[in-house]
């Protein structure tokens, strides 16, 4: 009895020595890999960015060539009067709609991350100053915060684009580059407060008192410990953050404000298709449904991550 | 509590003070005076001996710093001025034609969220982790993440082009229900994981146990402990939903073409109208910051915990 017992115990220890050791990240990739959702919101990405990459060589045309034999407005291939040279029909000035789809792929994933970025590094830089120093700075960054956060957003996107759309600066990379610095301006705050709030309940921790007492730099905590140990919740934050502003992208192209024609873009063919919906609804339905469907992949990633990475805020 | 809504009251003042700095600030960079603007709304064919006068008329004269004080106090007001394209409109009876139908959408919005998000809410928590559960809140996450604009068009294609039940124009009152519908799909699925949590934390609390350890019948414990109190937030997140309801209609009206605030705003920044532009802005905002303000001052009277913070 004892000795199988004693048996028992030795194979068991010999198993855990074998065992890797598993951290946050093995673990919350053990977890995101059960969710089924998830994983199809990260093959859609996967295969967009390849196909935004790659536009150039694989949208059969040039997206912006008006082509002088070709009709405007063919259908489809799998509808009646369709011009075999363009798989998913031509647009009101012949366009082929394939080829713009693939590169309004390019604006909608390029509007996605490059806001992010810059609100990731602005929020974090303003989130790390005011949770560390604590006292009047923290105090006035986050009235500045607060006010900022009240700002609605949206009407701040349309009076920038309606005021500023055709200013040199606004026609920059077919309005790109104002679309960032708007989103910019006033996402930073949502990162500025995650962040405060990490570094607050990190900065009490023992083992970064126990870095402060043997004399760690302070700029050496922040990098090592603060900055790793907040990027779980910065993660999830961010991938909620992106659909976000692929969607306002298209609302505001939609509106006729975001990316300026004859750059192609989700929103700006909606638009364009909009007052074809009696004549043929299936153009707009393309691009209004790749929207969707980008939406829909970045949130279930999201969840995915957010349980993953934070099991007890599972339920 | 007077203290708190006080506080929480002077706090909508920076807010307010920044959105009429930043819209000022922009009409001031906007490329081309106010002049070319008005002068563009009316085909350019105003006469240039027309602009002394017509900028005298709105202040325009004026230095620049007396310009923005000026601004503040008439937006303080709700005086925007007069539209550039309709004249002898003013600012304000431009926004108040289309209010109204703004108005009435968010309301049967709110109403047809309310109807589909509560009950599927409650079932989904005293249900929790069965297929309703499951179905409900796959249902929730589909309907809050689709943008409405793109639900709209899927419904204009199939209930407008394809089955021909509404009118695609605005003629009538069938024209609401697609707006109406779409908007609502949006608001529901919030409320279902609204209700969804807070009725699953409150049949965690201990005197839904002490009822159920007394022999009150299972119906009696949810109706008059469960949902009495589980329902709470959700009562108080109607006022701000209402507000986020009737500027979220920016992009839906546009979709259905309702003569709305939304698309009077959109064809007033088509036509470079600013005072048009900056009044419906300034209007919107102070919605929204209104609904925010309520639901803060709602949890504070609710729960005095929030007070502290």
């Amino acid at each position: 009895m004892t000795v199988a017992k004693t048996e028992q115990l030795g194979a068991l220890r010999a198993e855990a020595a074998q065992a890797k050791p598993r951290g946050l990240w093995s673990d919350a990739w053990r977890r995101l890999k059960k969710n089924k959702a998830a994983l199809a919101g990260v093959a859609y990405i996967a295969l967009l960015a390849f196909i935004a990459i790659f536009a150039g060589l694989l949208a059969p045309h040039d997206p912006d060539f008006i082509p002088a034999d070709a009709l405007a407005n063919t259908p489809p291939v799998w509808q009646e009067g369709a011009d075999r040279r363009f798989l998913l029909g031509t647009d009101s000035l012949s366009r082929d709609i394939l080829s713009r789809l693939i590169y309004g792929a390019r604006i909608s994933l390029v509007v996605g991350f490059i806001p992010v970025a810059l609100e990731l590094l602005l929020g974090a830089t303003v989130g790390i100053m005011s949770g560390w120093l604590g006292g009047r700075w923290d105090n006035l960054l986050m009235r500045l915060v607060d006010v900022v956060y009240a700002f609605p957003s949206l009407l701040f996107f349309i009076v920038v684009s309606s005021a500023l759309g055709s200013t040199p600066f606004g026609r920059m990379l077919s309005g790109l580059v104002l679309l960032f610095v708007a989103f910019a301006i006033t996402g930073w705050v949502t990162m500025a407060r995650l962040v405060r709030g990490q570094v607050l309940t990190l900065k009490n921790k023992e083992f970064i008192e126990a870095a402060r007492s043997v004399g760690v730099p302070t700029q050496r905590i922040i990098w090592r410990h603060v900055i790793p140990n907040s990027l779980a919740p910065i993660i999830v934050s961010v991938t909620f953050g992106i659909p976000g502003y692929i969607l306002a992208e298209a609302a505001l192209s939609y509106l006729g404000l975001g990316i300026h024609p004859p750059a192609a873009s989700w929103g700006n063919m909606v638009r364009e298709f909009s007052t074809l919906i009696s004549l043929n609804a299936v153009f707009v339905l393309m691009p209004a449904a790749l929207i969707a469907l980008t939406m829909l992949a970045f949130t279930f990633l999201g969840d995915g991550l957010r349980d993953a990475l934070d099991p007890q805020m599972t339920k | 509590m007077a203290r708190f809504a006080l506080n929480r009251i002077l706090w909508t003042l920076p807010v307010f003070w920044l959105v009429i700095t930043v819209t000022f600030v922009l009409i001031q960079v906007t490329p081309g005076s106010p002049w070319d603007a008005f002068n563009a709304a009316n085909g350019g064919r105003l006469s240039p001996d027309l602009r002394p006068t017509w900028e005298r008329q709105h202040g325009l004269d004026k230095p620049v710093a007396q310009q923005y004080v000026n601004y503040i106090v008439n937006s303080a007001r709700f005086q925007f001025g007069e539209s550039y394209t309709q004249q002898g409109q003013t600012v304000i009876e431009r926004i108040m034609e289309g209010f109204p139908y703004s108005a009435r959408i968010g309301v049967y919005a709110l109403v047809l969220a309310a109807i589909i998000g509560v009950p599927l809410g409650v079932i989904a928590a005293l249900k929790q982790n069965t297929m309703v559960d499951y179905v409900s809140l796959f249902f929730a996450t589909v309907g809050a993440t689709v943008p409405s604009f793109v639900i709209g068009f899927f419904m204009l294609a199939f209930f407008g082009v394809r089955l021909n039940w509404v009118p695609i124009l605005w003629t009538d009152w069938r024209n609401y229900i697609l707006p109406v519908v779409v908007l609502g799909i949006g608001t529901s699925a919030f409320i279902a994981r609204l209700t969804r949590a807070s009725i699953l934390e409150i049949t965690r609390q201990d005197y839904v146990r002490t009822a159920r350890a007394k022999g009150l019948p299972e119906r009696t414990v949810t109706m008059r402990h469960i949902l009495r109190n589980g329902l709470i937030p959700v009562v108080t997140i109607m006022g701000p939903a209402l507000a986020a309801l009737i500027t979220g209609t920016i992009i839906i009206e546009n979709v259905f073409g309702v003569p709305g605030m939304g698309y009077l705003y959109i064809q007033s920044i088509g036509a470079r109208d600013y005072p048009v532009i900056m009044g419906t802005t300034l209007f919107y905002t102070f919605f929204i910051v209104l609904g925010n303000m309520l639901v803060d001052l709602t949890y504070g009277v609710l729960d005095p915990r929030i007070k502290a913070s």
